[in-house]
């Protein structure tokens, strides 16, 4: 690791230190009811990102085996947090089984063993066709077609889409590929974040009150605009030019945000606020890594496409 | 050893169910109650069992049917040492009260947990309550009884299947009710199952 990568994590963890003295601050001064909802909600979310950033840390560090455990485990969890919301029917029962103890296993494994040519389309073409021949057999024709878009889009969210993340570990780019992942997870949660503080200091006006009714237009430019900045400033994690960086970073911005408003949308419909409720402030794995699943496919052809030896 | 065995069991069904609990209607106070649940998987007991707070659990004696978890020495080490179960007959003989055993963990200050269908249903339906519940709460007419409805559990080993699906069980505990001063069977197993399905949805919109 470089260098740089040093100073990128010291950055990281002073940032935390100073949104938890912020935190801290911010708790002794609130006095409204409102104001210490909103306070006591910010807390348990800064507490939280210091556990996840221990967590990535640490399995970054570990290596490369560490990683992809990780993220199967992630996977995991945004797919079962996926069914414990969305209705299934008996017939289903095997394709669900199929789906956490076959395929998502498969998917990590074909990753692990840099099988990239069966990898891409395992899920998107092979579970496709076989889930739904599956869930013939129990004879259940009710909202067949409607089922069967279910499975594969709880598979291609949680499991296909994650998995591409990780798969990153594979690209050969003559920069360590570890950082090309630190990379795109810290611009796309920096997005997220700083969407969240300029929502919260600025937002006036609601970008789509229907869909996610947090989300303010000024939040959005705002945050975007400072994570694409710190994701030009981070070239040197990369083989990007900042260039390249700025444009990368824009595509990860826009991409991790439809990721947000589209897995948000799934939750309306499904009245839901939050997908779970493991990470205290944040809500569920899955409400956590909603923008990863639209930007790291995305990301991850970028770099295997332009920047692999 | 009998002790580790039941924390390993609960663990376990943490880890692949999510046992968890939502105490709407009351709190997960350690005091003789009965609970009682909807019925419609095997991982109902457990789930329950795993969803209670350590000092409610090791107060707490699920009631199982001994024709299906007294009928091999698995079952009933499952059943008895690992859930602390107390085992009924379905199908008592003349003239004797299967709820025996039960009504003495209650007189010795202890809770019990019953599924009041009294068997599994096979669709999201919440059967018509058997009457033990109504004769328990005449019995004991201090005790509160407990609403719970379990989501999900269909779902994760539905009748017939033994592949589980590790989707994410809750167990939402609801508001105790007592038998009311001349509260006819009917009535009471009807409100008693009202306060069950009541209890059901919800997901994470709180």
């Amino acid at each position: 690791m470089t260098s740089f990568f040093s100073i990128v994590l010291a950055a990281i963890l002073g940032l935390l230190a100073v949104a938890s003295a912020i935190g801290f601050i911010l708790q002794r001064r609130a006095t409204e009811a409102g104001s210490v909802a909103t306070v006591q909600n910010l807390n348990a979310r800064i507490r939280s990102w210091w556990i996840m950033v221990a967590v990535f840390g640490g399995a970054i560090l570990l290596g490369d085996t560490a990683v992809v455990i990780l993220f199967a485990f992630l996977s995991f969890m945004a797919l079962r947090e996926f069914w414990t919301l969305t209705p299934s029917r008996r017939g289903d029962h095997l394709a669900l089984f199929l789906s956490f103890f076959v395929v998502l296993p498969v998917q990590y494994v074909l990753l692990g063993t840099l099988w990239y040519g069966l990898f891409a389309i395992f899920i998107p073409v092979y579970a496709f066709l076989i889930l739904p021949a599956v869930a013939t057999l129990t004879g259940d024709v009710n909202e067949f077609l409607a089922r069967t878009a279910r499975v594969q889009w709880g598979l291609m969210l949680t499991v296909y889409s994650i998995s591409h993340a990780p798969a990153l570990l594979m690209l050969q780019t003559g920069t360590p590929s570890a950082l090309l992942l630190v990379y795109l997870v810290i611009v796309v949660q920096l997005s997220d974040v700083f969407q969240y503080v300029w929502g919260k200091l600025l937002g006036k006006h609601r970008f789509s009150p229907n869909i996610s009714p947090s989300k303010t237009l000024e939040g959005l430019i705002g945050g975007g605009a400072s994570a694409i900045l710190v994701g030009t400033l981070l070239y040197r994690l990369t083989p990007f030019s900042p260039l390249q960086a700025a444009a990368i970073s824009t595509v990860i911005v826009v991409a991790g945000f439809f990721g947000g408003f589209v897995l948000s949308a799934i939750k309306r419909d499904l009245n839901a606020k939050d997908w779970g409720y493991v990470i205290e402030g944040h809500g569920g794995v899955l409400d956590r890594l909603d923008s990863i699943t639209f930007a790291s496919p995305l990301f991850f052809h970028i770099v295997r496409y332009w920047f692999t030896t | 050893m009998i002790a580790l065995v039941r924390r390993l069991l609960v663990l376990l069904v943490r880890i692949v169910v999510g046992a968890r609990s939502e105490w709407r209607g009351c709190a997960p106070d350690p005091i003789r109650r009965i609970y009682f649940a909807n019925h419609n998987s095997h991982v109902d007991t457990v789930a329950v069992m795993a969803a209670l707070p350590w000092p409610v659990r090791r107060l707490t004696h699920p009631v199982a049917a001994r024709d299906y978890w007294g009928t091999n020495a698995f079952r009933r080490f499952i059943a008895e040492k690992g859930l602390r179960a107390v085992l009924i007959e379905r199908k008592p003989l003349p003239d004797s009260n299967p709820l025996a055993p039960v009504e003495r963990l209650l007189e010795e200050g202890r809770s019990v947990l019953i599924f009041p269908e009294g068997t599994r249903s096979s669709n999201d339906e919440i059967a018509p309550f058997r009457s033990g519940i109504y004769r328990l709460a005449c019995r004991f007419p201090d005790v509160d009884l407990v609403p719970i409805h379990l989501d999900n559990l269909q779902r994760i080993l539905p009748k017939g299947s033994w592949l589980i699906v590790p989707i994410t069980c809750t167990a939402r505990f609801g508001k105790p009710l007592r038998v009311e001063p001349g509260e006819e069977k009917g009535a009471f197993l009807a409100r008693a199952r009202a306060a069950v399905i009541d209890l059901a949805g919800g997901g994470h919109t709180a």
